[in-house]
C-alpha cells in the first residue's frame, strides 16, 4: 500500500498541535486541541484507503485496482459528525462555565482537595479513650477503677474500635 | 429466520422510544409511559435472545444488505445476551426511581424533559455496544452512549456538575479519539474492521505489529473501564451527577468498557502475549482503587472508589484466559452491574432522607429507617464478598482461576484479591457504622433533618420500589448461581474457541486460525476449523 507523505506530514503536524493543546488549563484550548486531534485522526483514515483513484461502482468495466477504497471516507464521514457534535457541547459547558465562574480554567474539584488535607489521625476512629457514647456508661471507668476493664482495654488498640460501641449503643434500639 | 434477526429491535426500540418522548416533551405522563413500556419491551426482547441462543447457538444478522466482510454485523452470543439482559433491568429499575424522584419534587421544567429521551439514547448505545460485530460500529455505539452521558452528568448545568463534566467530556473524548487512531491502524494493517474477519486476518500479521495494535485498544477500553492507571477521571466526576445517573453510569458504562476488552482478549487477540502486564494491571486497580475509597468521607466517592477496584476483579479473571477465569469474570461483571447500581440508588435514598451523603453529617439512620438500612446492608454485604452471596461465589470462582494457573503472579493476584475484598468491608462497615449505626449527635457536623424526625416526610414509594427490587434481583443472582455460572461457563468456553462467534458471521465453511504462537510470524493453524 502506498501512502500520501503530504498527508502524513500534515496528520504529524496536527497531532503534535493537538497533544500540546489538550494539555493547557484553559478550556477554549483544550478544545481547539481535541478538534485537531480529530481531525489528524480523520487524515489517518483517510491514508488507510492509500491514493486516490477512480470513484468506486462510477463506470462499468474499471480494473478494481484503480478504484479508491470507499470504506475510509464512509468512516471519516461518520467521525466527522460525531466530532462536530462533541465539539458543539464543549462549546456549550465551556460557555456555561465562563457563565457560572467567569473563567475559563478548569477548576480542581474541592472535595479532592479536602481529602488530601484530612490527617491520618481521625478522632474517632484513634482516639485514645472513646469518649462516652454507649447508653451503658462505663460505670468501672467513671468510678476510678483502671481501664483494665476488658471491653475498655480492647479500644486503644484497635482503629476501628467505635463498632464495638456502636453496637452496645444500637443494640437495645 | 434465526434468532439475530430480532437483535437490531434491541437498539431500535430505545431510539424509537426517545423520539417519542422528545415529541411528548409538553406531557410528563405520557413520556413516562411510553418510556417505561418500551424499556420493558427491550427486556422481555433480550429475554427472548438469551432463551434463543441458549437453545440454538451463536447466531448474526447482517444490516443494509452489504455481506459480512464488507457490511456491518450484528452478533448475538450467550455473553452478549446475558450482559443485554442484565443492563436492561438495571436500566429500567434505575428509569423508575428517576421517575419516581422526579415526580416527588415536582420538577416538570425543562432540564428533566430532556431526561427521558437521553437515557433512552443511552440505552440504545450500551445495547449497541453489546450486540455489534463490527469494530467501527463498536465505536459508533460508545460514542452514542458517551454522547447521552455527557447530557445527563451535567444535567441542569450546576457548577460542580459542569466542573465534573468537563473533565469526564475531555477524557472521553480522548479515549475515543485513541480508539478510532486504533481502528484506522487495524484496517490499515487488515484492510477489515468486521470482527470475525480480524479474528482471521489479525493472526496473519507480524507480531509486533499486532502487539502495537492490541495495546492501543487496550488502552482505548482501559479508560472507559476505568482501569488503574487510567481510572483517575471516575472518583472526579460520577459523584456529582444526580443519584440515578451515578447510579446507571456506574452499572453500564464501565462494563462496556469490560465487555470490549473481553472481546478483545477472547476473539481479536487470543492467546497469553499480554497476560502478565494485564494481572499487573488487575491487582494495582483492586489494591489502589479499595485504599482510595478508605480515605473518603463521602458515600458516593467511597463507592466510585470501590468500582474502581472492582474493576480490577474482572481484570484478574479475563487475564487468567482459562475457562474458569473468564466464567468467574463473566459472573462478576452480572454481579457487580446490578450490586453496584443498587448501592449507588441506596445512596440517593440515604441522602434524601439524611439530608446528605457525607459521613460527616450522618448517624443513626438504621434507627430511623430500618427498611433504608435492609436495602443498604443486602448489597453491601453483597459486594464485599460475604458468604452466601453472589459476591463471594464470584471471587471464590476468581480465586479458583488463579490457584490453577499457579504462577507467582497469579498467587500474588489471589492474595490481592482477598484482600481487597477484607478491605471493602472495612470501607463498607465504616459507612454502616457511621451513616446506620451510630447516634445522630454523635456525628461531626450531624444534619438538623436527622434529629428532627417529625420535619422529614417518607421516602417516595416508588423509589424505594425500585430500589428494592434491583436489590432483591441482586439476592436472585445468588439464589439462581447455578444455572448462571453454567451460563458464563459456556459463555468463556465459546469466547475461546471462536468457532462459533466466527462461523456463524463468515458462514459455516470459514477456518478458525488458531491461537499465534508468541514468537510465529504468520500464525500457525494449531487447531483448525475442523474442531
Amino acid at each position: 500500500m502506498s501512502v500520501n507523505l503530504t498527508l502524513l506530514l500534515v496528520m504529524g503536524v496536527l497531532y503534535a498541535c493537538g497533544i500540546y493543546l489538550i494539555l493547557e488549563r484553559s478550556l477554549t484550548r483544550v478544545l481547539l486541541g481535541l478538534v485537531l486531534l480529530a481531525n489528524a485522526t480523520n487524515l489517518l483514515i483517510l491514508a488507510t484507503g492509500g491514493y486516490a483513484g477512480l470513484a468506486p461502482f462510477f463506470s462499468k468495466g474499471t480494473d478494481a485496482g484503480d478504484y479508491n477504497d470507499p470504506l475510509p471516507q464512509a468512516l471519516i464521514l461518520t467521525s466527522i459528525v460525531i466530532s462536530f457534535a462533541v465539539t458543539a457541547f464543549m462549546l456549550g459547558i465551556i460557555y456555561r462555565t465562563w457563565a457560572l465562574a467567569r473563567q475559563d480554567d478548569i477548576q480542581d474539584d474541592a472535595e479532592d482537595r479536602r481529602v488530601a488535607k484530612t490527617p491520618s489521625f481521625d478522632a474517632e476512629d484513634d482516639a485514645e479513650v472513646p469518649q462516652e457514647t454507649s447508653e451503658f456508661p462505663l460505670a468501672a471507668v467513671a468510678a476510678g477503677h483502671t481501664p483494665d476493664h476488658p471491653a475498655a482495654a480492647d479500644h486503644p488498640g484497635l482503629p476501628g474500635s467505635t463498632p464495638l460501641n456502636d453496637d452496645e449503643g444500637g443494640g437495645p434500639r | 429466520m434465526n434468532a439475530a434477526s430480532l437483535a437490531p429491535l434491541a437498539v431500535v426500540l430505545p431510539i424509537l422510544g426517545a423520539a417519542l418522548t422528545f415529541a411528548l416533551n409538553r406531557n410528563p405522563v405520557a413520556q413516562r409511559t411510553v418510556s417505561i413500556g418500551l424499556l420493558a419491551l427491550t427486556l422481555l426482547l433480550e429475554c427472548w435472545l438469551l432463551a434463543a441462543v441458549w437453545t440454538t447457538g451463536t447466531s448474526s444478522v447482517t444490516l443494509g444488505g452489504w455481506l459480512p466482510p464488507f457490511g456491518v454485523v450484528m452478533v448475538v452470543d450467550q455473553f452478549s445476551s446475558l450482559m443485554l439482559v442484565v443492563s436492561s433491568v438495571v436500566s429500567l429499575a434505575v428509569l423508575v426511581y428517576a421517575t419516581g424522584q422526579g415526580m416527588a419534587d415536582g420538577d416538570q421544567e425543562a432540564p428533566v424533559s430532556i431526561f427521558h429521551p437521553t437515557y433512552l439514547i443511552l440505552v440504545a448505545g450500551v445495547s449497541n455496544a453489546f450486540l455489534t460485530g463490527d469494530l467501527f460500529n463498536l465505536y459508533v455505539g460508545f460514542e452514542i452512549l458517551l454522547t447521552a452521558s455527557y447530557v445527563l452528568m451535567t444535567l441542569g448545568g450546576t457548577g460542580p456538575r459542569i466542573r465534573a463534566g468537563v473533565t469526564y467530556v475531555v477524557v472521553s473524548v480522548v479515549s475515543s479519539v485513541l480508539f478510532l487512531i486504533a481502528i484506522a491502524m487495524i484496517y490499515g494493517a487488515t484492510g477489515t474492521i468486521t470482527m470475525a474477519d480480524l479474528a482471521v486476518k489479525l493472526a496473519e500479521l507480524d507480531p509486533a505489529t499486532r502487539n502495537l495494535l492490541h495495546v492501543m485498544l487496550l488502552v482505548a477500553f482501559g479508560i472507559k473501564a476505568a482501569v488503574f492507571p487510567l481510572s483517575f477521571w471516575l472518583p472526579d466526576s460520577y459523584p456529582t451527577a444526580p443519584a440515578p445517573v451515578t447510579a446507571v453510569f456506574a452499572g453500564l458504562l464501565t462494563k462496556v468498557g469490560v465487555y470490549a476488552m473481553v472481546r478483545t482478549e477472547t476473539l481479536l487477540f487470543p492467546g497469553d502475549t499480554l497476560n502478565t502486564p494485564l494481572m499487573v494491571v488487575a491487582l494495582l486497580t483492586m489494591v489502589v482503587g479499595i485504599l482510595g475509597a478508605l480515605a473518603q468521607s463521602d458515600i458516593k466517592r467511597l463507592l466510585s472508589f470501590t468500582l474502581v477496584s472492582h474493576i480490577g476483579y474482572m481484570v484478574f479473571g479475563l487475564a487468567m484466559s482459562s475457562v474458569t477465569g473468564l466464567a468467574a469474570a463473566v459472573f462478576y461483571v452480572a454481579h457487580h452491574i446490578t450490586v453496584q447500581t443498587s448501592l449507588f440508588l441506596v445512596t440517593g435514598l440515604i441522602e434524601r432522607r439524611g439530608g446528605s451523603s457525607s459521613m460527616d453529617r450522618l448517624g443513626g439512620l438504621a434507627k430511623l429507617s430500618p427498611l433504608l438500612a435492609l436495602l443498604f446492608f443486602v448489597p453491601a454485604m453483597n459486594l464485599a464478598g460475604i458468604p452466601p452471596f453472589s459476591g463471594f461465589l464470584g471471587k471464590v470462582g476468581l480465586l479458583q482461576a488463579g490457584m490453577e494457573l499457579g504462577t507467582p503472579l497469579a498467587i500474588t493476584l489471589v492474595a490481592g484479591g482477598v484482600l481487597t475484598s477484607l478491605l471493602t468491608l472495612l470501607a463498607i462497615a465504616r459507612v454502616w457504622n457511621r451513616a446506620f449505626w451510630r447516634k445522630p449527635d454523635d456525628a461531626e457536623y450531624p444534619d438538623p433533618v436527622l434529629k428532627d424526625t417529625a420535619a422529614v416526610g417518607l421516602l417516595p414509594r416508588t423509589m424505594v420500589g425500585s430500589t428494592a427490587a434491583l436489590v432483591v434481583f441482586g439476592v436472585a443472582l445468588t439464589v439462581f448461581a447455578g444455572p448462571l455460572f453454567q451460563l458464563a461457563g459456556n459463555s468463556a468456553e465459546q469466547m475461546l474457541d471462536r468457532t462459533a462467534y466466527i462461523q456463524s458471521v463468515l458462514g459455516a465453511d470459514a477456518t478458525v486460525p488458531g491461537i499465534a504462537a508468541p514468537g510465529g510470524g504468520t500464525g500457525p493453524s494449531l487447531q483448525g476449523g475442523a474442531k
